[in-house]
């Protein structure tokens, strides 16, 4: 079948390519100013030559580049991540730890995003030039806009802090040993506002997009045709204008799958929400190589992924796409 | 022998204030900033890890506000009059987490194998130690080479903590899988932690001391953003916010709640001396004309009450004011700026650029970067901000790469463990921070501070300090910015919390909560 060839041939590419990610990433962090061993010595407050000659050996540190280099992409293709000597726990481990938060986190605000706008952009293009969809143009243009950090803050203030309706922080609530449906209900809560600040911007580019799409394919002759048929207007706009109109926001939640990985920092931070992205930062902050060219990879081989589901999706949207290739 | 016996005295305090009986039960919420890379004591020892693995692993001694030593692991000790043996009586009773017994065997162990190994702050002290010897199963005698002044501060549980001997002998002890699960000898034990969120300890039923702790558990939360944490405290979710965990204009707020209440005290043991690294080496820095015109111009006062919110104490020199040995008896560099200028003169200051490099921990160190910046702008100083990340700064003042770079240094108690290590030329080391990092070399001082670490009477040792004190502070080679203050802040039911020298780290073990 030429659509599993097609996607055998991205995945054996794929793989190349996260290798040539993996080597590029080990040498850009490794040209960063700091040392984790200087690092992990400067936060203990105290250290001498012995414990920074100690460390560095722990770390790999006292090797020559290549053998690092080396090891590192040898252990790769092993499937193995390294080791984080600051955290002492295996990279994959680590990574298995809050890879499940992240997800859930980020596919509720895609979620969220993706189909709120485009039923908030279809809802606007049926009402071009009324006061409600200026109304909702302004509200996209506001989240487009707002600063994530800006918008979470207040979000916290106004429901956590003001309303007391929803927790500001965190992924559950510490120590309540709610389990099954009430731990399950605990965690939704902790979620809204993180899936929601975090969807807001996307929320936005989409049902704008959506809107402009369906203007345009509104105006092109085969919708005539259908009109002329007598099809009703809900119709015609479901199975005639969003089918073309939706392509290009296809194309864009392609590029916001290729977040769900590594691009909730922001948010995870100030919601103190135990996933990647923070775990990034931090391995970042201190250095600590073998995790970051983790999460790096894992963030890699996401986007690779979510590129190549998009290319199914197109297909399956438009099949005139498979065929033409 | 000079003999301190001292009773058990916090159930002595306990028992002479019957009012206040405390209630048993109860849980609490610390934050903790930033997440622990481990919780192995003996491995780890920066802030955090203090903070939570302080109440896993004890000491044999602990010390109260005024840094005197009172009984831990050890119920009472004797000190030789020579000063060169100490020996200790350690509590019966005690048991580690697992059950076993803790014994001078473990003393011996954790001073002399593990500590030596992976410590690098106590291994300067136990080179002052010829041997550690455990008498019986509950007496461990520590001889020392030469007397060393300031030997009996290192009992505290970060510096010297007790490391089980049955879990550690004959293993590689950095890898060991048990530092996943810490057994200490602690009030609390080790339960559990989801990284990212919180770790969760719970009361040691086996606790040696009858009664304690009186919290069935602690958990210590991890919220990254300095914000959140205000707000995680605003709605109850945490109750107390150790000194530092919030930005310091967030303290007035919060402490102005109702059922609020604040704390200076509990950081006497450490006492935080901030100061800028004038890079003694190259460049105007290296004039000791110029270190004085930088003195001058500075408001601190000013930079105190403006970017600490009025938080701390400026200090006079070297030696903290909280510290043991510390001496008013220094020139003192108020804010003049017409005698700046009159000093950059006398040198002959062409307007080369000084780059500033400030400590990358909040917005609280940018600001006051910035205020330096201005005032030392005024003077006709030429100044640039630099800036980096954690890794970053480290590599900048490891390697020397700077003019003037902010730190700060906890003081541990007494100036030959916490302050002399950043002024003797011994300890210039490129490539490791926290040394002798401007570059300051003076053998006549290094001779002092050496012998001021050596003599035994602390008479001597308090006039031998301010001669030191006086010399240094005429030579600037830094220059010293604030006596840090991080209060606690806390709600009011919670009683006890802080009422040692090392304040929260200490803290679960007394608390109680008020219903």
């Amino acid at each position: 079948m030429p659509v599993f060839a097609a996607i055998l041939a991205r995945l054996a590419k794929a793989v190349l390519t996260l290798l040539a990610i993996a080597v590029l990433n080990f040498f850009l962090l490794h040209a960063a100013p700091g040392d984790p061993a200087v690092v992990l010595a400067g936060e203990a407050g105290a250290a001498d030559e012995q414990m920074i000659e100690q460390l560095r050996e722990r770390f790999g540190l006292d090797q020559p580049f290549y053998v690092q280099l080396g090891k590192y992409v040898g252990g790769i293709v092993q499937g193995d991540l390294g080791y984080s000597f600051r955290q002492g726990a295996p990279v994959i481990d680590l990574i298995a730890e809050r890879l499940p938060a992240t997800l859930l986190l980020t596919l509720t605000a895609f979620v969220i995003s993706l189909s709120c706008g485009i039923a908030l952009g279809v809802a606007a293009a049926a009402r071009v030039g009324k006061v409600s969809d200026s109304l909702l143009t302004t509200l996209a243009l506001l989240f487009y806009a707002t600063p994530l950090y800006w918008l979470a803050l207040m979000a916290v203030l106004v429901f956590s802090v003001w309303l007391g309706w929803l927790p500001g922080f965190g992924y559950e609530t510490v120590g309540s040993a709610y389990s099954g449906f009430a731990r399950a209900l605990d965690i939704l809560k902790h979620l809204i506002l993180p899936a929601l600040t975090l969807g807001l911007f996307f929320m936005a580019v989409y049902m704008r997009m959506t809107r402009a799409s369906m203007l345009e394919v509104s105006t092109a002759d085969f919708v005539k045709t259908a009109k002329a048929k007598g099809l009703s207007g809900p119709v015609i706009r479901r199975r005639h204008i969003l089918r073309n109109a939706i392509l290009p926001v296809v194309t864009l939640a392609g590029l916001q799958a290729g977040q769900l990985v590594g691009g909730a920092v922001l948010t995870e931070t100030v919601f103190a929400w135990p996933g990647i992205g923070r775990l990034m930062f931090e391995s970042l902050a201190a250095r600590d190589y073998n995790t970051i060219l983790g999460v790096f990879l894992v963030s890699a081989a996401m986007v690779i992924l979510f590129n190549i589901v998009t290319d199914i999706v197109y297909r399956i949207v438009d099949p005139r796409i498979g065929a033409r290739s | 022998m000079k003999h301190l016996k001292a009773t058990t005295f916090l159930i002595a305090a306990a028992l002479a204030a019957p009012l206040a009986a405390q209630e048993a039960g109860g849980r609490l919420d610390i934050v903790v900033q930033p997440e622990p890379p481990g919780l192995m004591l003996g491995l780890v020892q920066n802030g955090p890890t203090q903070l939570v693995a302080g109440d896993i692993y004890e000491g044999l001694l602990i010390y109260n506000t005024d840094l005197e030593p009172q009984p831990g692991l050890a119920e009472s000790w004797e000190i030789s009059e020579d000063g060169l043996t100490y020996t200790f009586k350690l509590h019966e009773g005690v048991k580690w987490h697992d059950g076993e017994d803790f014994t001078a065997d473990d003393v011996v162990f954790s001073a002399d194998v593990f500590l030596r190994e992976t410590h690098a702050r106590l291994r300067a002290s136990l080179a002052y130690v010829e041997s550690v010897t455990a008498l019986d199963p509950l007496t461990v005698e520590f001889k020392l080479k030469e007397p060393f002044g300031p030997f009996i501060s290192v009992f505290e549980a970060a510096t010297m903590p007790m490391i089980p001997k049955h879990i550690y002998e004959g293993t590689d002890f950095a890898t060991n899988e048990m530092n996943a699960t810490p057994i200490g000898t602690g009030p609390f034990k080790f339960d559990e932690w989801v990284k990212g969120s919180y770790i969760h300890l719970v009361r040691n039923e086996d606790y040696y001391i009858d009664g304690l702790p009186y919290l069935d558990e602690v958990y210590y939360r991890v919220i990254p953003d300095a914000a959140s944490r205000a707000v995680a405290f605003e709605t109850g979710e945490v109750d107390v916010l150790p000194g530092g965990s919030v930005e310091n204009w967030d303290v007035p707020r919060l402490t102005e709640m109702e059922g609020v209440c604040s704390t200076g005290e509990g950081w006497e043991f450490f006492a935080p001396h901030a100061w800028m690294w004038l890079n003694n080496r190259e460049g105007p820095t290296s004039n000791k004309l110029f270190r004085q015109a930088v003195m001058y111009a500075m408001n601190r006062e000013f930079m105190k009450d403006v970017v600490w919110n009025g938080f701390g104490k400026v200090p006079t020199g070297p030696i903290s004011s909280k510290t043991n040995f510390y001496s008013d008896d220094v020139t003192h560099y108020d804010y003049d700026p017409d005698k700046a200028r009159e000093l950059l003169a006398e040198m002959g200051y062409d307007g080369e650029p000084v780059r500033i490099l400030p400590l990358p921990y909040g917005e609280t160190w940018q600001r006051w970067a910035e205020a330096v910046r201005q005032n030392l702008t005024e003077v006709g100083i030429n100044v640039e901000i630099d800036s980096a990340d954690v890794a970053g700064w480290n590599e900048k003042t490891s390697q020397w790469d700077y003019d003037m770079a902010f730190t700060y240094l906890y003081q541990y108690g007494d100036p030959a463990l916490g302050v002399s290590r950043n002024y003797t030329a011994d300890r210039i080391k490129k490539g490791s921070p926290w040394n002798n990092v401007e570059g300051y070399e003076n053998p006549e001082l290094d001779e002092k501070w050496f012998a001021a670490a050596t003599m035994v009477s602390p008479e001597e040792r308090q006039a031998a300090y301010e001669e030191i004190q006086k010399e240094i502070v005429d030579d600037v080679p830094v220059a010293w910015m604030l006596e840090l203050e991080f209060p606690t802040i806390y709600r009011c039911n919670i009683k006890d919390l802080v009422t040692t020298g090392i304040g929260v780290n200490d803290g679960p073990r007394n608390a109680w909560i008020e219903k």
